[in-house]
């Protein structure tokens, strides 16, 4: 036996600290430092900058017109959202939006009804998402991985399916969904509004939104507590899946046409949205709200970065950086936060 | 237990026999794939695979993940074309140089940007794989590296040597031995594991954790732009776009087959070198067998995902133990 097991005797008696408990801090406070608040100001600063540097920037019809490409990845992300809160990462949409988009091209192109190729579309992205569902609560395999390797595998099969070919000719009532109007805003931003607001309304007042942060914040403690954590997130997956499916669909109204390298990349695009919006990567943390502040303001980097003239290439560089930011900031945020 | 039997339970030995099945498999089928020709293709098919793999095993034994490889290597490639382009003078190795500095210049970013943030490697590693690959491009002006911009003796390195041999192939073993020499016998080597096994034990080891991880990053970077000179002899040419992209998740298929286990601590050079065959021959059985290219991703994604069961399945003590452990 050597001394290094036994506790030193040399320790000082133990002092009682007597620590007052800290005044709560005000209420202007507690809002400044949510991260949702610094994504709003930073919005609110882009677009400032932003019709300074360009006029058409004061123009809401110009920037709605703008966003659409954008929107269908922010749909996404609004699921996507949930996900994350819930503890887990979910990166295959992008590939589930191409599987889904070229499965409803195959079948149009088949001779089945436009109708039945949407439900085939639509089905396809519930049965990813159960998929995935499946290996992360069943199977119990880290989200992180099994959606890496299902990304591959969904991207694969829509190669697969449409080769290195464009399926296109569909009716004209479906194509182009970005250019019909309600009012001044076009179709895909009013999904995105009405998506963002039943998603706050059930992430934010019923028992299952409440159970999701639970979840996410600690999942023994949940367990525990006799929430159907398994249950619950099978659903966000499925959720997840079916989002992307309409989103596909979106995609292939918007260009005409599909190929299997639709959306590619875009995993980027939707967790940069979902960071951006101060969801904690670790879970527990974030809002829609932010999610939805975010969408707007990579909206406007985006097109500012476009009507600036900087190459679209040159825009990754951008948007990776913004990416590891926008986590050291809400990781900073939260850090003091909980303190 | 007898050391065949031991050899048996080692996760190598199934690895190899999935190879054996395959070739053997593939070999009925289609006799001409069982040639010595066949062998070739695939061992020059791999070297790109092997190189960036080893880097790539040695983040996720630390229980990290990079997916900014492909980047890494499109960006060292640019960087060691651009040299060679615009100053042919100066010799060969002075590419190399460039290649493998600006790949571990980038890889220690990753992992100085992960260990001071604490930060989760997927989503950095998302976020450099975007920020590397605009930088490339901006890097570039957009433009590809020419044919004739690539030196002769880099080409020449695909295709022969003393030995004959191609170097690339000679070159991306001789990294695989060094490695399975440094995780074996050096301390530092040692300390991966230990970190990927348990990360909070580790520091109370007197492990320093941030230094092994950002060099794990580093050298995993370094491997890739390593990996990057090696597409240029190959294919002969680099082009911003092209270069890399989609690259990591090859990799990280080869590596995740090789019995690495994503949740660290455990993985083998002589795991990965298998998977990162039977990957190869999986590339090169395709169009012999008559499969359209187009599978070869959904294949990927395919084992990937098998090779994670497996690897659940043996960590929870078979089927059995899953589903006992499945009722919560």
């Amino acid at each position: 036996m050597n001394s290094i097991d036994k506790p030193t005797p040399s320790t000082t008696t133990p002092t009682i600290v007597v620590r007052e408990a800290a005044a709560p801090r005000p209420r202007w406070q507690v809002l400044l430092i949510r991260p949702e608040t610094v994504t709003l100001v930073l919005l609110v600063v882009a677009t400032i900058v932003a019709s300074r540097l360009s006029p058409f920037f004061a123009d809401l019809g110009f920037i709605l017109e703008s966003s659409t490409y954008y929107i269908e990845f922010a749909i996404v992300a609004l699921v996507l959202t949930l996900v994350i809160i819930s503890g887990e990462i979910d990166l295959s949409p992008a590939a589930q939006m191409a599987l889904s988009a070229c499965l409803f091209g195959t079948a149009f192109k088949a001779g089945l009804p436009m109708p039945v190729a949407i439900g085939v579309s639509l089905l396809a992205g519930l049965v990813m998402g159960a998929f995935n569902g499946f290996l992360v609560t069943v199977l119990r395999l880290p989200s992180i991985i099994v959606t890496i390797g299902t990304l591959i595998l969904f991207r694969g099969l829509a190669q697969v399916l449409a080769g290195d070919k464009s399926i296109g000719g569909f009716p004209s009532w479906f194509v182009g969904i970005d250019y019909r109007m309600v009012g001044i805003v076009p179709v895909p931003v009013v999904v995105f509004v009405a998506a963002s607001v039943l998603l706050g309304l059930f992430l934010g007042i019923t028992i299952y939104g409440r159970q999701i942060y639970q979840i996410g914040t600690s999942e023994i403690a949940a367990i525990h507590a006799g929430i159907r954590v398994r249950r619950i997130k099978m659903g966000l997956f499925i959720a997840s899946g079916l989002v992307s499916s309409i989103a596909g669909l979106m995609v292939a109204s918007r260009l005409g046409s599909v190929r299997y390298d639709l959306a590619s990349g875009a995993e980027l695009t939707m967790v940069l949205i979902v960071m951006l919006g101060g969801t904690y990567i670790f879970g527990g943390r974030g809002s829609i709200l932010g999610t939805f502040l975010a969408a707007w303001l990579l909206v406007i980097i985006a097109t500012g970065m476009t009507v600036a003239n900087i190459a679209i290439n040159a825009q990754l560089t951008v948007m990776g950086l913004l990416l590891i930011v926008s986590i050291i900031m809400t990781n900073a945020i939260y850090a003091r936060s909980q303190r | 237990m007898s050391a065949i039997a031991r050899l048996l339970r080692a996760r190598e030995a199934g690895i190899l026999v999935m190879l054996v099945l395959f070739v053997a498999v593939v070999s009925l089928i289609q006799p001409r794939f069982f040639s010595a020709e066949t062998l070739r293709i695939v061992l020059l098919a791999v070297p790109l695979i092997l190189v960036a793999a080893m880097g790539q095993m040695m983040v996720l034994v630390a229980r990290h993940v990079d997916l900014s490889i492909g980047s890494i290597l499109g960006f060292s490639a640019i960087a060691a074309g651009m040299i060679f382009r615009d100053y042919p003078e100066l010799p060969l190795y002075v590419g190399f140089a460039v290649g493998v500095l600006s790949g571990a210049a980038l890889g220690f970013v990753n992992g100085l940007v992960v260990t001071i943030f604490k930060l989760p490697s997927i989503i950095v590693t998302l976020g450099t794989l975007s920020l590397y690959r605009g930088l490339l491009f901006i890097l570039s002006g957009s433009k590809q590296i020419d044919p004739n911009d690539i030196p002769e003796p880099l080409i020449r390195m695909a295709q022969t040597s003393p030995i004959d041999i191609p170097w690339i192939v000679i070159i991306a073993y001789a990294v695989a031995f060094a490695t399975w020499l440094f995780l074996t016998y050096t301390q530092v080597g040692r300390q991966i594991y230990a970190i990927g096994s348990n990360p909070s034990a580790a520091p109370l080891r007197g492990i320093r954790v941030m230094p092994v991880t950002i060099l794990v990053f580093t050298l995993s970077g370094a491997l890739a732009g390593l990996a990057g000179l090696i597409y240029a002899a190959r294919f002969g040419y680099v082009n911003p776009g092209i270069t890399g992209v989609g690259f990591e998740f090859t990799v990280i298929a080869a590596v995740v087959i090789g019995g690495v286990s994503i949740n660290g601590g455990v993985g083998s050079v002589l795991g990965t070198v298998l998977g990162v065959l039977l990957l190869g021959s999986v590339q090169v059985a395709l169009p012999i067998l008559g499969v359209s290219g187009f599978w070869q991703n959904a294949i990927y994604g395919g084992i990937i995902l098998i090779a994670l069961v497996i690897d659940r399945t043996v960590r929870q003590g078979g089927l059995r133990g899953l589903l006992a452990r499945g009722g919560a």
